[in-house]
């Protein structure tokens, strides 16, 4: 009896995760900072593939977070000295995406169990890597960055922002704002039944500058010495012209 | 027209850094400055990290200056020899003041550090500036002589005296030495010129005649900010072209127009003016550092 209670768990549960995939298409494959970059969207759509009809008995959630570069991040917070306001206590966030979206067909708390948020990094606070800060209350200085960011458009949270259509079809749109750092920005879409995940999908966003912003940032580091001088021959001849000009008009 | 920075990586409206610059050089051009001192504060306002600010400045007072010096030399109005005292003395200083920047950054308080500079400066000299031309402009309407300027000072006894033919002094390379270091470390750590410093400097520390004093002053500017330029291009990469080169092109109609404006004021008007503005920048800034922030929390990214 128990032998048989344990193939048919093991049928059902091998056939419910071979049986939702995740097809996905993306509007744009890279996005290109040019001179007149001013913030972006990119369109993320795709389907889920089935090899028999929707179950009916489950809550399906699609779950798409795009991130940017990590880095380490200091957090600083001003205290009074003196009278002036200075920077005094500081937490190290060993690592922090420049840029995080993550949007849901629902409400989160819906569609994702803690559990599964912890193993996956799905939400902003989980996505931040913080370990070891001794300080009191250095949870406030990771909820100042994600506010602080969030605020800069930098972090977002979309809740409904999925369109499912049909518990096949979904689509979603992440703007970009125009204050973007360059990288490859993970792109992750998570089918969830109950809150948990059965299919991950991955792909990369390549974020870079193109044409005269690419070769002024590679010369500039590069070749910080040719960039310098560069920079300084353009700032004289400019100044000498002006003068130049502003004579022959005065004649 | 929104136009990205390549190397402070933000999106700016390009007509705002045009209007800037022009701005700035409408004050330039009327008052004989360079304007540093106004336009760091202003690209903070508008969004541009802190260290891309200053170091891009540097860089486009490097242009305002040679423009101005142009009609100096034409003037001969430049003391050569004096400015290379002073730039000696500059070069040493910029590389103190940057590598203090650099030491603040990574501590956290190069905000501050520069917020209390301009603070401290813009007020002395603003305040001292402004009590001088009230009283010149007093004696001025009561038609009284001028009082006697004071020849020998504590200048005077130190040695290593040295001939300035330009300025027609005769003291010791010692205090132009000093007075260059003193303007380097502010243009290392402010990004401005040091001008609004450096004139009242020559006039009452070292004696020299005034007219010599802007002439001289802007030939040491340009070897300063172009120093300080490749140090912060070279150590920290904060150095964004295309930002300069809006700034300068505004900065460069904006003078014409400001020397224009110039010519028809009375020159302690000019000063009374040049004060105003002066304290009010370091009453906006100081009101920063007093008040309570917005946000205490502040994020700061490594490199």
């Amino acid at each position: 009896m128990r032998l048989l209670a344990l193939l048919l768990w093991l049928v059902i549960g091998s056939a419910a995760a071979a049986e939702e995939k995740i097809v996905l298409g993306l509007s744009q494959d890279e996005v290109a900072i040019t001179a007149s970059f001013n913030g972006s969207d990119i369109l993320i759509y795709g389907a889920i593939q089935r090899d028999s009809p929707a179950p009916t008995d489950s809550v399906m959630g699609i779950i798409i977070t795009v991130s940017g570069p990590a880095a380490p991040v200091t957090v600083r917070r001003k205290e009074r000295m003196f009278g002036i306001w200075v920077n005094r206590d500081s937490v190290n966030v060993d690592s922090a995406p420049s840029f995080y979206a993550v949007a849901g067909s629902a409400p989160l708390s819906l569609i994702l169990k803690d559990i599964e948020d912890l193993r996956y990094k799905i939400t902003i606070p989980r996505a931040i890597r913080s370990v070891g800060s001794t300080l009191e209350g250095a949870q406030d200085f990771t909820d100042a960055l994600i506010r602080i960011r969030a605020g800069d458009g930098l972090y977002q949270v979309l809740v409904n922002q999925v369109d499912l259509e049909k518990q096949t079809l979904f689509d979603t749109r992440i703007v970009l704002p125009s204050n973007l750092t360059e990288g490859n920005y993970d792109t992750r879409i998570f089918l969830t039944r109950n809150g948990t995940v059965i299919d991950q999908y991955d792909t990369i966003i390549p974020v870079n500058k193109v044409g005269l912003e690419r070769w002024l940032f590679n010369l500039a580091h590069e070749a910080p010495v040719s960039y310098g001088l560069l920079s300084l021959a353009i700032a004289a001849v400019a100044g000498w012209m002006a003068s130049a000009v502003f004579q022959a008009l005065k004649r | 027209m929104q136009i990205y920075l390549p190397i402070a990586e933000v999106s700016v409206n390009a007509f705002l850094l045009l209007g800037i610059g022009g701005l700035v050089g409408v004050l330039s051009g009327m008052f004989g400055v360079g304007g540093g001192f106004l336009i760091t504060p202003l690209l903070f306002f508008v969004g541009i990290p802190p260290a891309v600010a200053v170091a891009t400045s540097a860089n486009q007072i490097v242009a305002s200056s040679v423009s101005a010096l142009m009609a100096h030399v034409k003037r001969r109005t430049v003391d050569f020899w004096m400015g290379s005292v002073l730039l000696v003395g500059g070069l040493l200083g910029s590389l103190i003041g940057v590598l203090v920047f650099n030491y603040l950054k990574k501590l956290g308080q190069v905000d501050l550090l520069v917020n209390l500079c301009y603070v401290v400066f813009l007020g002395i000299v603003g305040a001292l500036m402004l009590v001088e031309s009230l009283r010149a402009l007093r004696r001025a309407n009561r038609g009284g002589p001028l009082p006697p300027r004071k020849k020998h000072t504590w200048v005077q006894t130190l040695p290593f005296k040295v001939k300035f033919r330009v300025s027609g002094l005769y003291i010791s390379v010692i205090p132009p030495i000093l007075v260059g270091v003193f303007v380097g470390v502010l243009a290392g750590i402010m990004g401005v010129g040091g001008g609004f410093i450096m004139v009242p400097a020559m006039i009452y520390l070292l004696g020299m005649p005034t007219k010599v004093v802007i002439g001289t002053s802007l030939f040491q500017i340009i070897f300063t900010s172009a120093f300080t330029t490749m140090l912060h291009a070279t150590t920290n990469y904060t150095v964004d072209m295309v930002l300069a080169l809006l700034l300068l092109v505004g900065g460069v109609i904006g003078a014409q127009i400001g020397t224009r404006i110039g010519a028809r004021m009375k020159a302690e008007q000019l000063r009374i003016l040049l004060a105003l503005l002066v304290l009010a920048v370091c009453l906006k800034l100081g009101a920063g550092l007093l008040i309570r922030p917005d946000d205490l929390y502040s994020i700061a990214t490594a490199g």
